[in-house]
């Protein structure tokens, strides 16, 4: 597919395409996920849930369940510390140490349907399932509140007794937990200086994350107090800072083993059944695996938020925007933390606006705790935005396009949360998309229409470590502490391989447990070829530094003399008699040398905004009138990428993540039933893309390396998911002339929406008659 | 209790089971064999999928009885020593995966369609394929990683 070459022509490794070191482990079945771990003597731990959505736990009687043969141990809340109420700054979240540790078992009360209550552990699964159904829980139910509306009404049931916020003070409880705000400029003025001003609303559906592989991990506790806990988790360090929090234990004292991980999308970003695991194995003397159900993944994991969003813009005749007003409120689930403030940064920073209001608010609700989801809070956000930007452009009759490219964000530009712009690719993004084959060609067909939508999502730095190791063989290994979610093994060994001269094969890549390396922060955020990216070129340039060290020794010169290119190390030759070696060579007299060489790095990238991202996306739609069944025709999406260090692999996140956008924009919903109970617990009745739903998902990349990194490196893991929904609505529009403003856009809404639309159109011709 | 005798990835194995054991338990849990994964339990999304003779079966749903005097092969059974089955090496040479967990079942169940039809269309690779989810890559790699095999080509 199309690869718009800007950057790495100048490259031998980056930019190409070898075949991933992980792949042939994932082929034969031996690649070890979190389900997979089975040790000597090991237990198995089932969690009970609560049926309520809102509940006071009165009581908890488990003798029954305990003398049930093959029952080890029980634990409820009981068993945990109470822990520490303040936020912490915890990776790259503030968590409330508290709150973590009553949604991994209910203290007092439960708060939405399937909080865990209690967790067993037997001698085999089935039995630990048998126990669950003998512990007796008293509940004295509550009124539930599902949605951010219904929380923020004066007098609704609150579901944290002692959450506070500033606006409404220290005497007042409440259910909003923050009030985010950013202005800019005159409000009321740019709105009097638009031709057209257009305010419209929207709501968008809970939705999940959708990884195939549920939750599992193995806890083992040593009578010392150590303990190692294997589990699926996208941050290995994460999960040891969080864990040892809520168990109360020295965080020194707990090794995570990361294992393969089966998808996350920033939904293994916290910790589930890691502190159940290890609070069992200690209870017991025995390894405890707890493997979550798909049906407990998708009632009590967190899935993102629901949103519900006022937008209004002004334009001029001519296009220009002269002031945009945003209002959301994010439902985070059960405990305050919804996406809400990436959310309202990301709004509608791809556009250069003179005057600005964004409120945002994060509310709970008695639905599950919300978790981070690939370029969390920015989806939901940008369906309102860009939707209205597109009946912009129809009023003021100018292409969406040329519209988001009049008014695109560039150099220089200052974000509404006020940091200014580096280098980025918004325009030329756009101008990619404007240029395509797919957006130049002519859609023709009774209910068929195109849409266009673009989206923004700044991407993480944060922190990161790496080693590279020279063998006595001349090959390498590189270690890191990042988990691969989406073959970042590979474009590890490459960095290091286009740095060291060696070729790809000779590089081996190896993710380390928490004892093994370096602090490493999450898997998200799209910074593991960023951030870890940029400490493997600097743990490889460490190495090189040593190389020159050792040769220059040899040739009793200094270290600046010696020059190192392509794995050849050699004399500058206008200073000394002409000298060279090759690193194989070296590495052969390391034992001579002063022994192995080993380089480190660890980088601090600073957080959101180390690679912003762009992505602009046209679908071709074709809706059934009968049914309100979308099909997806085409989609190509365009994305600013940075420098490709794997084409191949970026391509895959950008389909993959557009994949997930269509999911969310035409089926994927959390059902609640009156009284908050999760109706559709299964993927039969979650439903998500099917290769039958998708047409094969065309690709531009456009590469405008990032100032900020070495390589020109920007994340490419999560912007694809935000444009669309925004432009599959505007499709909708073009087929049918009806304007979607909640999603998903299901049959049943659309057919709704339909109907609605035909009858006021019969309605009209009836009075014109 | 009963005892069953199956023939898995070619070997002969005897063991006692609980008549309610269901397939994918016996794989994982009984004997070890973890390739095979469980993405759903409900049959939805084809992590599961393993051949019973011959046929594809997503083994969340199946029980171990019915495999009683039969075959299953399963992902660890594809590669003959250290050669991979020509649809493994085409996953990977295509990229028709990230995480690699939905893989297994992609493969199975792409192995029983290419034994049924050496040379699908690609509307009938899809048609087939439409019972195995995959969350991370789009479906588009893997659709061209089945054909390529299908075409028996290894590079891109
Ligand atoms: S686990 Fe069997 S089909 Fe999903
Ligand atoms: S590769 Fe992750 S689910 Fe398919």
């Amino acid at each position: 597919m199309a690869v718009k070459k800007e950057a790495h022509h100048k490259y031998r490794v980056v930019g190409t395409r070898p075949i991933r070191p992980d792949g042939i482990e994932k082929v034969t079945g031996r690649a070890l996920y979190g389900a997979d771990y089975y040790f000597p003597g090991m237990l198995f731990g089932k969690i009970l849930r609560s049926p309520y959505a809102h509940a006071r736990i009165k009581s908890i009687k488990f003798d029954k369940a305990l003398k049930l043969p093959g029952v080890r141990a029980i634990v409820t809340a009981d068993d945990l510390p109470e822990a520490d109420r303040k936020p912490q700054q915890m990776g790259e979240q503030q968590v409330s140490p508290y709150y973590l540790s009553c949604n991994v078992l209910a203290r007092g009360k439960v708060l939405y349907d399937g909080h865990p209550v209690a967790a067993v552990a037997a001698t085999s699964p089935h039995i630990a399932e048998e126990a669950l159904r003998l512990i007796e829980v008293d509940y004295e139910p509550l009124e539930p509140v599902m949605t951010a509306d219904e929380a923020m009404k004066p007098g609704a049931p609150i579901l944290i007794d002692d959450l506070r916020n500033q606006e409404e003070g220290p005497d007042q409880p409440t259910n909003v937990a923050t009030h985010l705000q950013f202005k800019r400029g005159d409000l009321a003025a740019g709105f009097d200086a638009a031709d057209c001003v257009i305010e419209r609303e929207f709501r968008t559906a809970t939705v999940h994350q959708g990884y195939i592989e549920p939750h599992a991990s193995v806890g083992i506790w040593n009578p010392d107090g150590h303990a190692t806990v294997y589990t699926c988790t996208q941050g290995s360090f994460t999960v040891r800072t969080l864990a040892t929090k809520v168990l109360g234990m020295p965080e020194g004292n707990l090794k995570v083993v990361p294992s393969e991980i089966g998808g996350g999308f920033g939904g293994k970003t916290t910790i589930y059944c890691e502190p159940i695991a290890l609070l069992l194995a200690k209870k017991t003397g025995h390894p405890v695996k707890v493997t979550m159900s798909r049906s407990e993944v998708l009632r009590a994991t967190g899935p993102t938020s629901g949103i519900h969003e006022r937008v209004k813009i002004g334009v001029t005749k001519e296009g220009r925007i002269t002031a945009a007003q945003v209002w959301m409120a994010y439902e985070a689930g059960a405990f305050p933390g919804s996406p809400m403030a990436p959310g309202a940064m990301t709004v509608i920073t791809s556009y250069d606006i003179p005057n600005l209001l964004i409120d945002g608010y994060d509310v709970v609700v008695n639905r599950p705790k919300t978790c981070a989801y690939r370029a969390p809070g920015a989806t939901a956000a940008a369906f309102g935005v860009e939707t209205v930007l597109d009946e912009l452009a129809e009023q003021i009759g100018i292409d969406p396009l040329d519209l988001r490219i009049m008014n695109g964000a560039h150099e220089g530009t200052q974000q509404p949360f006020g940091p200014v712009f580096k280098r980025i690719g918004f325009i030329e993004t756009c101008e990619a998309l404007k240029a395509s084959e797919h957006y130049n060609s002519k859609l023709t067909g009774a209910n068929r229409g195109r849409g266009v939508a673009a989206g923004f999502w700044f991407n993480a730095g944060f922190q990161s470590s790496a080693s590279v190791y020279v063998n006595q063989d001349g090959t390498a290994s590189v270690v890191t502490g990042s988990v691969d979610i989406g073959g970042s093994r590979a474009s590890m060994a490459m960095i290091a391989a286009e740095v060291l001269g060696l070729p790809i094969d000779e590089v081996r890549p190896v993710v380390a447990d928490t004892d093994s390396i370096g602090y490493t922060d999450v898997t998200a955020g799209s910074r593991v070829t960023f951030a870890t990216g940029m400490a493997v070129y600097n743990a490889a340039q460490d190495v090189v530094r040593q190389l020159k060290e050792r040769a220059a020794k040899m040739w009793e010169c200094t270290p600046d003399d010696v020059e190192f290119d392509n794995g050849v190390l050699r004399t500058r030759g206008d200073v000394l008699q002409p000298q060279q070696l090759t690193l194989k060579e070296l590495a052969a007299r390391f034992i001579r040398t002063g022994g192995p060489v080993v380089g480190r790095a660890s980088v601090s990238t600073g957080g959101a905004g180390a690679g912003p991202a762009f992505a602009a996306i046209c679908v071709d739609v074709e809706v059934d009138p009968d049914t309100g069944k979308v099909q997806i025709l085409r989609v190509t999406i365009a994305q600013d990428v940075g420098t490709a260090i794997h084409p191949s692999y970026v391509e895959g996140q950008l389909q993959g993540g557009t994949a997930q956008g269509i999911g969310w924009a035409l089926n994927e919903e959390y059902v609640y039933d009156s009284k908050g109970v999760l109706r559709n617990t299964g993927l039969l009745d979650y439903r998500m893309p099917t290769c039958l739903d998708l047409p094969a998902i065309e690709t531009i990349l456009v590469e405008v390396p990032n100032p900020t990194h070495p390589l020109g490196v920007r994340g490419v893991g999560e912007v694809s998911i935000v444009p669309p929904p925004a432009a599959i609505a505007n499709a909708i529009y073009r087929a049918t002339g009806v304007r979607m403003r909640e999603l998903p856009m299901s049959p049943p809404r659309l057919m709704k929406a339909l109907q609605e639309h035909r009858n006021s159109r019969e309605g009209q011709a009836a009075a014109g008659r | 209790m009963k005892n069953i005798q199956v023939r898995v990835n070619g070997h002969p194995v005897a063991r006692e089971i609980p008549d309610h054991r269901l397939l994918v338990d016996f794989l994982r849990y009984d004997l070890g064999l973890t390739g095979t994964k469980e993405g759903c339990s409900v049959g939805v999304c084809g992590a599961c999928t393993v051949l019973l003779n011959g046929q594809p079966v997503s083994s969340c749903l199946a029980l171990a009885v019915m495999a009683d005097g039969g075959e299953v092969t399963t992902i660890e059974g594809l590669a003959e020593g250290d050669r991979l089955h020509p649809l493994q090496q085409a996953f990977i040479d295509y990229g028709g995966f990230q995480c690699g967990v939905c893989t297994p079942g992609q493969i199975m169940a792409s192995k029983a369609l290419l034994d049924a039809n050496p040379h699908p269309t690609p509307a009938q690779i899809k048609e087939w394929m439409m019972g195995n989810l995959c969350r991370c890559t789009g479906y588009y790699k893997i659709i061209e990683a089945i054909q390529a095999a299908a075409a028996e080509k290894t590079e891109p």
